[in-house]
C-alpha cells in the first residue's frame, strides 16, 4: 500500500522489510528519526548507544553474531565512529552491515557540513545515495544484498532532503528476519597486524570487484534525452537537476563509491557538454577530471558550500530566473530559542552578567551563545566544553591569568564524550568549574531517551545513570547541586565554583520543559509597576516583548506563550510582575 | 497538471508540521504525486519555520523556489512577510493576524515593525489575513490555530474539501477531532 513517509522513515521500514535484526545509533539531526521509526516497527530490537562510536561498534557485534544490523547518526557521528569503522573495512561482516549517515548541507542543524562521500573513499566501502523515499526504502535491501555479497560493511548516506523529505513509497513483501551461525574466525576477526596484513590486499580487490558491480547495477541508471548536455548526478541533486532540466540526459548514480568508470566514459561521450552537479565537495568532478574526461560545468560554476537548487543550476547553465517580488530585507530575525520556561535560561542570564569564559559544547545550551547573553566562547564537537575547558585553564596558569572557566555540558552529551574528558581533567589536576544541565533528555534533538532518563528507545524500564556519584568517582571531590530557576542561589553557587581553587562540578536537575510537558501559570506585567528598565528582557524569553511605541514603553508577557517559570520575574526591582494563579494559556 | 508549490510558514511550535502533513496526505489519497519537505533541527520552541508542499502527477525537488509558490500560508504575519518572494506574481496568501514576537524583539535588540500588514499588502494585494487563534479557541483549544488555517485555504487547493475533512479525522488523537473539525469549519467559514 503506497504511503507518504520521509526518508527516515523509509529507511527504518526498509530495514524492517529486509529482515533487519539489529540497530543501533546516537540522535543527530537529520538522522534522529529513522531509529525512532524503527521502534515504532514493534518488532525489531533497537537502542540508543551512548555514541557512535558505541552504535556502530554494537551494530559490528550483531553482524558478527548472524544479524542484519544498521547503525544510523549523523555526518559527525561518522567522526566519532570512524575507529571502528576503518578497521571494520577489513574484518568485512557475516551478516549484511549498513551504516547510516545523514549529511547536513547547508547546516541547518550542524556545527560544519561535511562530505561523508569522503568516508566512503577514505574507508573504500560501497556507497548508496538514494534521490527519494522510494530509492532510501529499496536501498536498505539493495545494500544488505551488497554488504553480504562482497563481505563490506555499505554506507547508505542521505542528506537533509532526503532524511526529511516525504515522499510517496510502495513496499515489497517483508523478508522475514534469519540470524546466521555465531562463528569464531580469528584471521577473520582479529586485526593483528599478520591477519590486517592480508586483510589490507582483500579490501582493495573487493573495490575492484565493487567497480565491476557499479558498471553493470541497475542502481546506476542512464536517462537518455536530448543530448546536448548531460547530467551526472546522485541523490537530491538528481531531482533538482531533473527539475532545471527536464529534457537532459542523465546518468544517475545510486552507488556513489566506487564509480563505473566505463559506464561514465559512455555517457560522457554520447553527450555535447558534461556538467556534474553534485553537494558539498567535487568527489565525482575529481574522479572524472583524473579519468581525462572533460567536464564542461562542475564546481567551476556551482558552489561548494551549502545547498544545491534548481534555480543554481539554471544559473550555471547561463538560464536567468526572474523574480518577481524582491524579498523583504531588514526584518527581525527570528532565531530559535531556548523555550519558555526552558532550565537553561536562568543559567545563562547569570553567566553572562558574571562575564566569565564559557567553553561550550552541543545541544540546546549551546544558543546560550546567542544575544543577548552572548555567554559561551567555544564550541567545537560534543564533549569538548570540558576537555577543551582544561587546556584553557593549563594555558592561563602559564599565562598568569587568574580566571578559571567554565564548562557547560548537557545529560547526554556528557554520557556521549563528556565523561572521558572529566575524567582526563580530575586526573590532570584540573581548574574549570563544569556545569552539567542535566534535564533527562536528549533535548536539541526532540527528546530521545537516553543512559539517565530511566527508559530505553523501545520504551522499557532502565537502569538510570546519576551523575554526582558517577562524577565522584571520576575523581572529582568538590560537586554541588543546581537549580537555575533560583537566580540569587545560582549566582552564589557559580561564584563559589569559581572561586573554589581546582576542578568543581555543579550538576542542574530541572527536567526538559518540552519532554516532559511541564506546564505553570503565566506571568503578568503590573503596567503601573513597570518602568520600562527592560532588566526583565536581559533572560531573552519570546514570551516578554515591549508595549506599543509610545511616551514610554512599557514591558507586557504575552501569555499565549509564557510558561511561567518566573525568571523574569527574579530580575524585576520593582515588583511588577507576579504569576497569574491558574492561568495557562500558552500555544507553543 | 502543473505542479501546485505550497509555502508554509509559521513559528516553531505552531503545528506548521501537522498542517503540512493534512495536505501531503490529502495529495496522496487524491491519487496525486506528492513531495513535502520542512527543515527542522533544533527542537525548541520560536524559531522561524518553512515547510514545502508540492502536488502534481510526477513530483521531482522537494523545495520551492522562490517566485513559484502558487500558495503561502503563514502562521504569522512577520513570517508570512519573510518568505512572501516564494509566491508567484498571481499566488494566494493567506495569513493568521496573530503576532508571536521573534526572540530578538523580546530581548529588545530589534523591533517588531508596527506596518508589517501594510508591507503584506503592499506586495500581495489580494493577500487574506485572519484571526485564527479566537477561531481556534471557539473551536476549542488555541492550538487548533493549524486547522483553521487549513481550513481557510481549503478551497484555493487541487484537492477536495472531503478529502481534507476525512485525512483530518484520521489522523487527530480522539478527544482531537471534534475540535480540528470545528477549527477547519471556521477556518472555511472566515
Amino acid at each position: 500500500m503506497k504511503k507518504i513517509i520521509s526518508g527516515n522513515e523509509a529507511i527504518a521500514l526498509g530495514f524492517g522489510d529486509a529482515g533487519g535484526v539489529f540497530a543501533s545509533g546516537y540522535p543527530g539531526t537529520p538522522s534522529t528519526e529513522t531509529l525512532e521509526e524503527v521502534a515504532r516497527l514493534g518488532d525489531v530490537y533497537c537502542e540508543w548507544a551512548a555514541n557512535e562510536k558505541v552504535a556502530l561498534e554494537a551494530a559490528i557485534g550483531g553482524s558478527i553474531a548472524g544479524g542484519r544490523s544498521l547503525s544510523t547518526m549523523k555526518h559527525v557521528g561518522v567522526n566519532v565512529a570512524a575507529d571502528p569503522l576503518m578497521t571494520l573495512t577489513y574484518t568485512g561482516v557475516n551478516a549484511g552491515l549498513i551504516l547510516m549517515v545523514a549529511d547536513d548541507p547547508g547546516m541547518h542543524s550542524s556545527q560544519n557540513e561535511q562530505d561523508s562521500r569522503n568516508y566512503a573513499k577514505f574507508a573504500k566501502v560501497p556507497m548508496l545515495d538514494p534521490a527519494d523515499s522510494q530509492e532510501a526504502y529499496d536501498m536498505v535491501r539493495a545494500g544488505f544484498e551488497i554488504s553480504e555479497q562482497f563481505d563490506t560493511p555499505l554506507m547508505l548516506r542521505t542528506t537533509t532532503r532526503i532524511s526529511h523529505a516525504k515522499g510517496v513509497v510502495v513496499p515489497h513483501a517483508k523478508v522475514e528476519p534469519q540470524i546466521g551461525e555465531w562463528v569464531k574466525d580469528v584471521p577473520k576477526y582479529v586485526m593483528l597486524p599478520n591477519f590486517g596484513k592480508i586483510k589490507h590486499v582483500q579490501v582493495e580487490e573487493r573495490l575492484l570487484k565493487l567497480q565491476e558491480f557499479a558498471e553493470t547495477t541497475p542502481l546506476n541508471r542512464v536517462e537518455m534525452g536530448d543530448t546536448e548536455i548531460g547530467i551526472i548526478t546522485s541523490g537530491v541533486s538528481y531531482q533538482h537537476a531533473r527539475e532545471a532540466c527536464p529534457n537532459a540526459s542523465f546518468l544517475k548514480l545510486g552507488l556513489v563509491h566506487p564509480l563505473p568508470e566505463r559506464k561514465i566514459r559512455e555517457f560522457a561521450a554520447s553527450v555535447k557538454r558534461l556538467v556534474i552537479v553534485e553537494e558539498m565537495d567535487a568527489i565525482f568532478e575529481e574522479q572524472i577530471r583524473a579519468m581525462g574526461i572533460e567536464v564542461e560545468i562542475g564546481k567551476n560554476k556551482l558552489p561548494l558550500c551549502g545547498e544545491i537548487n534548481a534555480d543554481l543550476i539554471r544559473a550555471a547553465l547561463g538560464d536567468t530566473t526572474t523574480k518577481v517580488i524582491p524579498p523583504v530585507e531588514g526584518l527581525p530575525q527570528r532565531p530559535p530559542v531556548f523555550c519558555p520556561s526552558c532550565a537553561h535560561r536562568g543559567l545563562f542570564t547569570i553567566l553572562s552578567k558574571l562575564k566569565a569564559f564559557v567553553s561550550g559544547d552541543i545541544g540546546c545550551y549551546t544558543l546560550g551563545a546567542l544575544p543577548p547573553m552572548g555567554a559561551m566562547h567555544s564550541v567545537i564537537d560534543m564533549g569538548a566544553s570540558i576537555s577543551a575547558a582544561h587546556g584553557m585553564a593549563k594555558v592561563n596558569a602559564l599565562a598568569g591569568r587568574d580566571e578559571k572557566p567554565v564548562a557547560v555540558i548537557g545529560d547526554s552529551t556528557f554520557f556521549h564524550s563528556g565523561i572521558t574528558g572529566l575524567l582526563s581533567l580530575a586526573y590532570n589536576g584540573g581548574n574549570a568549574l563544569v556545569i552539567i544541565m542535566d534535564n533527562r533528555t536528549t533535548g536539541m534533538t526532540g527528546g530521545q531517551e537516553n543512559p539517565g532518563s530511566g527508559n530505553t528507545l523501545q520504551g522499557v524500564a532502565a537502569k538510570q545513570v546519576e551523575i554526582a556519584p558517577l562524577v565522584k568517582a571520576l575523581g572529582i571531590e568538590n560537586v554541588a547541586e543546581l537549580d537555575a530557576y533560583d537566580l540569587e542561589a545560582t549566582e552564589a553557587a557559580i561564584k563559589k565554583g569559581l572561586e573554589t581553587p581546582g576542578p568543581y562540578v555543579l550538576i542542574d536537575k530541572n527536567p526538559c520543559i518540552l519532554r516532559y510537558r511541564i506546564r505553570k501559570p503565566a506571568i503578568k506585567v503590573d503596567q503601573d509597576k513597570c518602568t520600562g528598565c527592560r532588566a526583565c528582557l536581559k533572560v531573552a524569553c519570546m514570551a516578554l516583548g515591549l508595549t506599543a511605541s509610545g511616551e514610554k514603553q512599557k514591558v507586557r508577557v504575552d501569555p499565549n506563550v509564557c510558561n511561567g517559570c518566573g525568571v523574569c520575574a527574579q530580575m524585576c526591582k520593582f515588583d511588577a510582575m507576579h504569576a497569574i494563579e491558574g492561568e495557562n494559556n500558552a500555544n507553543l | 497538471m502543473q505542479i501546485f508549490n505550497i509555502v508554509i510558514a509559521g513559528v516553531g511550535g505552531q503545528g506548521v508540521l501537522m498542517a503540512s502533513k493534512v495536505l501531503a496526505e490529502s495529495a496522496l489519497a487524491s491519487g496525486m504525486d506528492v513531495k513535502q519537505n520542512e527543515v527542522h533541527g533544533m527542537a525548541q520552541r520560536g524559531g522561524s519555520v518553512i515547510s514545502f508542499v508540492r502536488i502534481g502527477e510526477q513530483v521531482n525537488s522537494p523545495v520551492v523556489m522562490p517566485g513559484t509558490a502558487d500558495l503561502l500560508i503563514s502562521f504569522e504575519p512577520l513570517e508570512a512577510l519573510r518568505y512572501i518572494h516564494y509566491l508567484k506574481p498571481e499566488g494566494r496568501l493567506v495569513y493568521n493576524k496573530v503576532s508571536i514576537n521573534p526572540s530578538t524583539v523580546a530581548a529588545g535588540l530589534a523591533v517588531y515593525p508596527d506596518d508589517v500588514e501594510q508591507q503584506i499588502t503592499t506586495a500581495c494585494a489580494a493577500a487574506q489575513g485572519i484571526e485564527a487563534l479566537s477561531i481556534a479557541r471557539e473551536a476549542g483549544n488555541g492550538k487548533a490555530v493549524n486547522m483553521v488555517m487549513v481550513g481557510k485555504v481549503m478551497e484555493y487547493l487541487p484537492l477536495k474539501e472531503d478529502v481534507i475533512t476525512e485525512v483530518v479525522k484520521q489522523i487527530s488523537r480522539d478527544k482531537g477531532v471534534d475540535v480540528n473539525m470545528k477549527a477547519l469549519a471556521g477556518g472555511a467559514a472566515a
